[in-house]
């Protein structure tokens, strides 16, 4: 303002003159949809050209992930039928097994089959010693089973027999020919601190090849059984801990134990995390990141398909225009042409086509760009024409032509100049019409391939309907974002266009 | 008028003529795949001839064979004499496929075109009469993010809050499961309510530049002279809008809704194929993406006759709503 009131009242200096341009950025500046559609393109345009570079992944790095899966390790039964040990150098066969289970069944000591007698009696709770009438051993039943110790012999028949005797009846030694041993809490014989076997109830069978069962393994696995939990924790000879789950299935009698086993993975469709702030993708991948690239992809799509349109539509429409006459009825009938072809099917023809040639994908995305760029530029000529028609009678152009300046200048530098503000304005909205469409393209499949991002092809996992239900975050983000920047582009070029408009009041 | 209608017409079937060309060179540069398949297929057969023989028998009995020029002069001449040939992929006359689609395709185009002329050209006019307030603002916005919404998105979060969260309708298909076992009544209602979400998603998505048009044309008729004539006369507010602004609005949009009759039969390729709806766009998407070039010809060709039709209509309603427009002959 001192400035100012130091000039005297009719001074020029006190008009404040602003270019054309000024004054055009002035009126664009006063529009509010327009400087919140420049600020969405800001924010997209850092978004996914300076967002790529600062995050830490990479466009197709793929992500794994620990998850459980539980593997069928053993099955454990609880032996309740009488198993039979023949003793050394004698016969029990399976018929003789079936009478001894007949006359048990009848409560009577004795039994006959083909006219020999034998009889059988009770050592202990579920232990028969079955002999001859003459006294001589024949075998014994049990339920409660002997093994061999882990790397042991199997053990003899007598130091069986004693020891079911003495497991059954409680006693904490017994001896067998002539040797002693003991018999530990859990049921471990022991001869001289070494273990022979153990005793048990339980049968455990691993149902993996080549999975050895130890004997500790047995016998924590029996605690964990008799405490009635569904779950323990087991350390192997390797120190490794896994965690083992139990059920009891009641129709077969059998408990399965589960192993749970760490698998490395794809870490595919993980919701949002730290890591992740978006969550990953179904091949495991960043979707931040993918966004990000793809956002490149699609504005980078953008702006070479309006590059090819506006330049061919340029000279098209600047020759049309200039020359009139036959020039301009064919270049005309062209652009109708064009403008009658129907665009959309047409590339979604050379889209399935490419699919089938397998087309690879870095080319696939150059063709997408002539195809769409070939086939848009009869708009813009039609625009440009128009503007020359009008133009190329005015004075200014008069003028050029008696200074001699030669043709192709004069289109170039004094014709297309004053054309600029609409084309500006048409390609502003034609970038968000290419995105849209590219974007369309890409969602069914036909326009930009993996493992190159772009919104739509992002968006065309909702194609599985469990995706779309489930994992928003896959979808919805890349939807907001494509939304963000074709409406910017559409806020931007409706600013510019009142801005241009000289007749504008504001 | 006679005489400018006949030399649109010609000039129109000249274009007609070459965009078929074009249609038709592309179409058959491309490989057959869907000739291929079939000749892979029956290839396979047991005791079948070899690949090679199949593809040139099905190339020839199809019209593969021969060069693009004279294949384009006989599928030329089959066309202009109605014969269509058989689709492909439907195994049917074209003709009898798209008569079965057509009137789906119709319905939807029709009552979305009704709703966009009822919500935009009320608020066209206010958006215009009230210039720079907070309702122009937000009529603006709107119309602005109507044309920015992509059609697959728009569609998916509707299926995604309709269909799947509320559950009120289905996310695909023309008829819901139990479609047999309702009366008449009940497979119309059925009916429509699979229409409900396609017609909403075609409406919204296009009603933005129709809104805008209104708009644009109508502050253009605001700042005419005559407007302000009639201000100054002191004729009401009300009177000045409604009398003299719109009706003078009307021309262009009477102009831009007439040309645009004719799109109603060319079908929403992508909104039909995103809810599974057997109108022409969804069967011709299929038609292409599977290769069948006879149903491909037809619907391109279709739709090229439509956009010129419109076109005409357009041109030709100008001249006759505005009667200071004079054609000159």
């Amino acid at each position: 303002m001192s400035e100012e009131n130091k000039y005297s009242l009719n001074d020029d200096r006190r008009v404040k003159v602003l270019s054309p341009g000024a004054l055009v950025a002035k009126r664009f500046f006063r529009n509010r949809l327009a400087v919140l559609g420049l600020i969405m393109l800001i924010v997209m345009f850092l978004f996914s050209f300076v967002g790529g570079l600062v995050m830490p992944y990479g466009q197709d790095e793929q992500f794994y992930t620990y998850t459980y899966l539980e593997k069928e390790y053993v099955g454990v039964t609880r032996n309740d039928d009488l198993r039979y040990a023949v003793a050394d150098g004698q016969e029990f066969p399976t018929i003789l097994q079936a009478q001894f289970l007949l006359a048990l069944g009848k409560n009577k000591t004795e039994f006959e089959y083909k006219d020999i007698s034998y009889a059988y009696a009770q050592e202990g709770e579920d232990l028969y010693a079955i002999s001859t009438a003459d006294g001589t051993l024949l075998a014994i039943a049990y339920k409660d089973i002997v093994n061999a110790a882990d790397q042991m012999d199997e053990l003899p028949f007598n130091v069986k027999h004693e020891a079911l005797k003495a497991y059954v009846n409680g006693e904490g030694s017994f001896s067998a020919d002539g040797t002693d041993y003991t018999l530990d809490g859990d049921g471990n014989i022991i001869e001289d601190n070494l273990v022979l076997g153990y005793i048990s109830r339980f049968v455990v069978a691993s149902k993996e090849n080549g999975v050895e069962i130890t004997r500790d393994f047995k016998e924590r696995l029996e605690e964990a059984l008799e405490a009635d939990t569904d779950e323990f924790v087991y350390a192997d000879a390797g120190g490794e801990e896994h965690t083992y789950a139990i059920s009891y299935d009641a129709s077969t009698k059998v408990w399965s134990v589960k192993q749970e086993t760490e698998t490395y993975v794809y870490d595919t469709y993980s919701r949002p995390s730290k890591a992740h702030p978006l969550g990953t993708d179904n091949n495991g991948m960043d979707m931040l990141v993918r966004l990000m690239y793809g956002g490149r992809v699609s504005l980078i799509i953008g702006f070479i398909v309006v590059i090819i349109e506006t330049t061919l539509g340029v000279i098209m429409g600047g020759i049309s225009g200039y020359f009139g006459g036959w020039v301009d009825n064919l270049i005309m009938r062209l652009v109708d042409i064009f403008y009658c072809i129907p665009s959309m099917p047409i590339i979604i023809i050379l889209g399935a086509a490419m699919d089938n040639m397998n087309v690879d994908s870095q080319l696939r995305m150059l063709y997408l760009m002539l195809i769409l760029g070939v086939l848009g530029w009869a708009g813009i000529a039609r625009l440009v024409r128009g503007q020359i028609l009008s133009l190329r009678e005015q004075e200014f152009m008069t003028a050029t032509e008696a200074c001699g300046i030669r043709v192709s200048r004069r289109i170039f530098r004094h014709l297309i100049p004053n054309v600029i503000p609409q084309l500006i304005v048409s390609c502003t909205m034609g970038l968000g019409s290419v995105i849209l469409t590219e974007a369309t393209l890409s969602f069914l499949g036909l326009g930009v391939k993996f493992p190159f991002a772009s919104w739509g092809n992002i968006i065309s996992d909702v194609n599985n309907s469990y995706v779309m239900t489930t994992f928003w975050f896959i979808w919805i983000p890349a939807g907001v974002c494509l939304l963000i920047t074709v409406l910017g582009f559409n806020f931007v070029g409706d600013g510019l266009r009142d801005a241009f408009d000289p007749k504008m009041k504001r | 008028m006679r005489k400018y209608i006949i030399k649109r017409i010609l000039v129109s079937i000249g274009i007609l003529f070459f965009v078929t060309l074009v249609i038709y060179t592309l179409v058959r540069c491309l490989p057959a795949s869907y000739v291929e398949t079939m000749a892979m297929q029956l290839s396979t057969a047991p005791g079948s001839k070899p690949y090679e023989e199949w593809l040139a028998q099905l190339n020839a009995s199809y019209g593969l064979d021969q060069p693009i020029p004279a294949g384009y002069v006989h599928w030329l001449g089959d066309f202009l004499r109605g014969n269509f040939g058989d689709s492909w992929k439907f195994t049917v006359p074209v003709v009898e496929e798209f008569k079965s689609v057509i009137g789906v395709s119709f319905v939807m185009g029709a009552i979305s075109l009704i709703l966009e002329l009822i919500i935009a050209i009320p608020l066209g006019i206010i958006a215009a009469t009230k210039q720079y307030s907070k309702s122009d603002y937000i009529i603006s916005a709107s119309a602005l993010v109507g044309i920015s919404l992509p059609t697959f998105f728009f569609a998916t979060v509707l299926k995604l809050i309709f269909a799947v969260k509320l559950g009120w309708l289905d996310t695909h298909g023309f008829v819901g499961r139990n479609f047999a076992q309702l009366d008449s009544m009940g497979q119309f209602l059925d009916k429509c309510s699979h229409l409900i979400l396609p017609i909403a998603t075609l409406t919204i998505v296009s009603v933005g530049s129709l809104m805008r048009y209104t708009r644009t044309n109508m502050l253009e008729v605001l700042n005419a002279d005559y407007i302000r004539t009639a201000r100054a006369k002191g004729v009401s507010e009300k009177k000045v809008i409604y009398h003299h602004a719109f009706r003078n609005t009307l021309i262009p949009l009477v102009t831009i809704v007439g040309g645009s009759l004719p799109g109603l039969f060319s079908g929403a390729l992508i909104t039909e194929t995103l809810f599974s709806i057997p109108g022409i766009g969804y069967v011709s998407y299929q038609a292409m993406v599977a290769g069948d070039i006879p149903f491909t010809m037809f619907y391109l060709t279709f739709i090229a006759v439509l956009t010129l039709l419109g076109n005409l209509i357009s041109d030709i309603l100008y001249a006759v709503v505005d009667p200071r427009v004079r054609i000159a002959s």
